[in-house]
């Protein structure tokens, strides 16, 4: 059975320009003039300009989608661009909302489009659901995608929900009335720094454009009340593969969110709910430091420094300055090829991971260890010059 | 035989492999002769105290265990299992992923790196 969103506003009425443009969808029993009708008095909050959000709203925003929110604080990243197609070159450094808003207007004029720049916090969450029928989660964090989760439940707005993972993608909708919510499947997020986190990040850049696009799908199903949507059913896409499978999802009745005595009746600190404790300098005081500037030096006249690379050995592929490598994570089963005797210098790509290194070689008994302070990227920048920065 | 499905953040620490076949009787037992193939698997699904992790869902085809008879689950020839964690990524930064190598190397390190007790 379809399910139809109360979709409220006023009856939308198209012009003959739209009607000229949406024709494709006029002449679909499945939209017709009615479905293109309520295409056009729906509201649909989009949460990120980024990867999913991309493709999601500009999809949204052609089908004609009357009302447009988004919400975003970033700024264009030029390592964005790979992914999030709403972004040009020449938009790297702007607002995503105004490089955003751009596009989506010069797709679609008759858009009304609403963009928040703020962040999505447990304070605005409920007011700003308020004001839109369909909630899409684009968000890339397990703190936010709580908040949205409990927000949807709580302003009854269902959760249209895509995730992704290197080359793995999850599809839902999540919070209908009827359906199982976010945290019927997954009651509590992992610790930070275990299981699904992975120590090689990193997404493929067409994923998100696959797995944004079955968000808008899922989008315009609920508005025109067609077909069959994503509620109960997680759909695992499986780009390497490009298998996909589908999990039955049953809405728990113990869930805490929306089951049938819930224990999550406001909105909470979603940070610390997911672990993430304030600022954390993870850099120890205590670990020798060497400036790229002096270990330059030092190689130059022949010292016997020994360098000792703890990156993954693609980032190593990036650039290296000929150092051992050892992930940092293969050290403990590692540290025998280490010659305690040496001056050590161990890098990584900015300080963190090197200093973690320091700290655990010194406990292991190594003496003669320094921490690159900056990394590679400060040899980049300080150092050569012709060094690829990632 | 079943095929338990390795989902791409633990393929990691079971050499790579995207599925693993085990022969055994219940979803439990499979799943312990995955870890008992791959340890590094081991706390990534279980606590210490033994019990599947609460993040951490198995599903037998296309069904969640918690709803049919959990780890006690019954397998027939050609079922799949499926491991399915939360995910969340594409933007994080670089760094922030290397915080999470972080995490791991401190719950690797032994709680005395002293040679007398070490070695």
């Amino acid at each position: 059975m379809a399910t139809t969103t109360d979709v409220r506003g006023e009856p939308a009425t198209l012009n003959n320009d739209e009607i000229l443009r949406y024709s494709r969808h006029l002449i679909m029993p499945e939209v017709g003039m009615e479905g293109q009708q309520k295409l056009k008095a729906a509201r649909v909050l989009c949460i990120g300009a980024g990867g999913l959000g991309s493709p999601l709203a500009l999809y949204l925003a052609a089908a004609g989608v009357g009302t447009l929110g988004m919400v975003d604080f970033d700024v264009v990243d030029y390592t964005n661009l790979q992914r999030q197609i709403i972004h040009t070159t020449a938009d790297v450094g702007r607002k995503k909302l105004e490089s955003a808003g751009d596009k989506l207007k010069a797709i679609n004029p008759f858009l009304n489009l609403r963009k928040f720049e703020t962040k999505l916090t447990s304070e605005n969450a409920l007011e700003l659901f308020r004001q839109f029928d369909i909630v899409a989660d684009g968000t890339d964090n397990f703190a936010t995608r709580y908040l949205v989760n409990d927000a949807c439940v709580l302003t009854g707005k269902p959760n249209v929900y895509g995730s992704i993972f290197r080359f793995e993608g999850q599809a839902s909708v999540f919070a209908t009335k009827e359906g199982p919510c976010y945290r019927c499947l997954y009651p509590e997020p992992p610790p930070p720094g275990l299981v699904p986190s992975c120590a090689e990040g990193g997404v493929l850049g067409i994923l998100p454009g696959l797995v944004g696009v079955m968000q808008a799908t899922e989008v315009i199903k609920l508005i025109l009340g067609k077909g069959e949507p994503l509620i109960g059913r997680l759909l695992l896409i499986d780009a390497l593969g490009m298998k996909f499978r589908e999990l039955k999802l049953r809405k728990n009745p113990d869930c805490p969110a929306c089951g049938t005595h819930p224990t999550v009746t406001k909105l909470i600190d979603y940070n610390e709910f997911c672990g993430i404790r304030g600022e954390e300098k993870p850099v120890e005081s205590s670990v020798s430091e060497i400036q790229v500037e002096e270990l330059k030096r030092r190689l130059d006249a022949g010292e016997p420094l020994f360098v000792l690379d703890v990156r993954e050995p693609h980032e190593y592929q990036i650039c290296n300055i000929g150092g051992h490598l050892i992930p940092l994570g293969d050290l403990p089963k590692r540290v025998h090829e280490l010659d305690s005797s040496r001056e050590i210098v161990a890098h990584c790509r900015s300080g963190v991971r090197s200093a973690k290194a320091v700290a655990f070689l010194r406990q292991a008994g190594f003496r003669k260890v320094h921490n690159l302070a900056g990394g590679i990227l400060a040899w980049a920048d300080r150092v050569d010059p012709k060094m690829p920065k990632y | 035989m079943a095929k338990i499905h390795i989902p791409t953040p633990l393929r990691q620490y079971a050499d790579k492999h995207a599925t693993v076949e085990v022969n055994a009787g219940t979803v439990g037992e499979a799943l312990t002769g995955l870890v008992s193939k791959h340890p590094d698997l081991r706390r990534h699904l279980y606590t210490d105290e033994g019990k599947l992790r609460a993040f951490v869902n198995v599903y037998l085809n296309d069904e969640d265990i918690r709803y049919l008879q959990k780890e006690g689950t019954a397998l027939k020839d050609n079922d799949s299992i499926s491991i399915v964690p939360s995910i969340a990524g594409g933007s994080q930064d670089i760094d922030e992923v290397a915080n999470l190598r972080i995490v791991e190397l401190n719950s690797a390190l032994p709680t005395c790196c002293c040679p007398a007790c070490c070695c």
